[in-house]
């Protein structure tokens, strides 16, 4: 993909001054790393880091009736999320499969932001629209928003060291509207890499006087390499990794987020037959925890000579030493402690199945 | 930097000795560093037949899996062991401790076709 197609982060500058490595993702050009994804994790698992998540995408749904609609269009139920709070959901096709995964902020009674993944704002948009109630508004403000997740042990202390006159950082899953000179900015409490945090969605102008008060608090600048190493190593899925349109939420293990009480919701029907029947394949964790080349996607796990799966996800995971990494296996083999083997450059070396969530903080 | 003088170079990064009857292999600084965090290293056996250009050896990075290609033929006489516990060597020593395997060359002549430091220096722009 050529450089010039992709989106700018507004803090491209920003990035390129503190010595980022940009790739392409998702259609922008974003930082991969600065001085090197080891560490970077290791500033966000023992202090403080900060990535760019300008690339996620922004909706507003609003008006009256907005909780009763989205009810019947994400998986999670609405009408159990109070104002002023966020949840994890899904947004699913007729066949029950994932288009999206995302975070729902509840603004107020009837303001709702989804903050969606950058390679599915077209499609979530779309999808979101063809059912959309004409007393309804939905809005498409991603190019308008920047964003930033600061995320590590330090959150509180850097909150407070960047806000002094308030506000106060929100509690987990809480989102607080904040007034910024070019418009609003939404915080939340949430994050993609298992230590405290806050995700901040700000107007793109007011991007770069975050970024720089951050750096002067010594936030490490951290890129999507880590961001990977850091969800995968909590068991958090990746969209068009992990998560696809031919598989489910109950496949996915995410069925805590799907409320099957709600009377409807767009894939609902065919997720019924698979509780009915159980499902025939569920993601599982995978380690390897011998000497061997760090595990990777796409790579073929092996029970005996019967190829079972493919891997979603892998890495070697920066905290724990070892490989780790997420596969769609048989549900007879997606139980802990089943030993099966990883064919990597044709030979073959032995993991073993395991929970997803592989890292767990000192502290906890 | 300015490159060592007694190695020649395959624009895919790798770099060989010249002034030696065993030359090692690697991979260039630069190459280290678009790498970064090398954190695991496959070597080739030992006695195995390489020819030019062939896959050889793998170093993978937190992000990548990168072949390294031989730069001319020749049988593989040593391998760099201590890679296998300090792959992080790469990172730090690429030209010097950072070496992949050494080569008994069936044709050294092979040496003249690579790009000498010079024209790799210049191929990175």
């Amino acid at each position: 993909m050529s450089t010039l197609s992709l989106h700018e982060s507004p803090l491209q500058d920003a990035h390129l001054t503190a010595g980022a490595r940009l790739i392409g993702f998702a259609g922008w050009n974003m930082p991969v790393q600065y001085t090197g994804i080891l560490p970077e994790h290791r500033a966000v698992r023992t202090s403080c880091g900060m990535f760019d998540i300008s690339h996620m995408g922004q909706l507003f749904v609003s008006k009256n009736g907005a909780e009763a609609w989205l009810n019947t269009e994400l998986t999670n139920d609405v009408a159990a999320l109070a104002p002023g709070m966020a949840h994890y959901t899904l947004l699913l096709n007729a066949q029950g499969g994932v288009i999206d995964d995302l975070l729902l902020y509840r603004l107020t009674d009837e303001r709702f932001l989804l903050l969606v993944n950058a390679s599915k704002v077209t499609e979530d948009e779309a999808a979101l629209k063809a059912s959309l109630n004409a007393s309804l508004d939905l809005l498409n403000a991603s190019d308008s928003y920047a964003g930033l997740a600061i995320q590590g042990p330090d959150t509180a202390r850097i909150a407070e060291a960047l806000w002094p006159d308030g506000p106060t950082l929100p509690q987990r899953n809480e989102v607080i509207t904040l007034p910024m000179p070019h418009g609003e900015a939404f915080v939340c409490r949430t994050g993609y890499t298992g230590e405290d945090g806050f995700e901040i969605f700000l107007p793109n102008e007011d991007a770069q006087d975050l970024w720089n008060q951050l750096i002067a608090l010594n936030v490490t600048p951290c890129g999507l390499g880590a961001r990977d190493t850091l969800r995968l190593e909590m068991g958090y899925p990746l969209n068009g990794s992990d998560l696809s349109a031919t598989r489910s939420p109950l496949e996915a293990g995410l069925g805590f987020f799907v409320s099957m009480g709600k009377p409807s919701f767009t894939g609902k029907e065919p997720l019924i037959a698979q509780k009915a029947h159980g499902v025939k394949e569920r993601l599982t964790g995978l380690i390897m925890t011998a000497k061997g080349p760090p595990l990777r996607a796409s790579y073929e796990v092996y029970d005996g000579e019967t190829s079972v799966g493919h891997l979603t996800s892998g890495c070697l995971s920066p905290s724990l030493g070892h490989g780790i990494a997420m596969a769609y296996l048989p549900t007879a083999l997606a139980k802990p402690g089943r030993e099966l083997e990883v064919v990597i450059r044709d030979r073959r070396f032995p993991v073993t199945t395991t929970k997803k969530s592989f890292y767990r903080h000192p502290s906890s | 930097m300015s490159l060592p003088k007694n190695l020649r170079f395959l624009d895919s990064h790798e770099w060989i000795e010249t002034d030696k009857e065993a030359p090692a292999v690697g991979i260039s600084d630069h190459a280290q560093s678009e790498l970064s965090d090398v954190v695991y290293v496959e070597l080739p056996e030992v006695g195995r037949i390489l020819e030019a250009g062939e896959a050889a050896a793998v170093v993978e990075s937190v992000k990548a899996a990168s072949d390294i290609y031989a730069p001319i033929g020749g049988e593989v006489i040593e391998v760099n062991e201590d890679l296998t516990a300090e792959p992080g060597t790469i990172n730090t020593d690429a030209f010097g401790d950072g070496w992949l395997f050494k080569l008994k060359p069936s044709d050294p002549s092979e040496l003249d076709k690579l790009l000498t430091a010079a024209d790799y220096e210049k191929s990175l722009g």
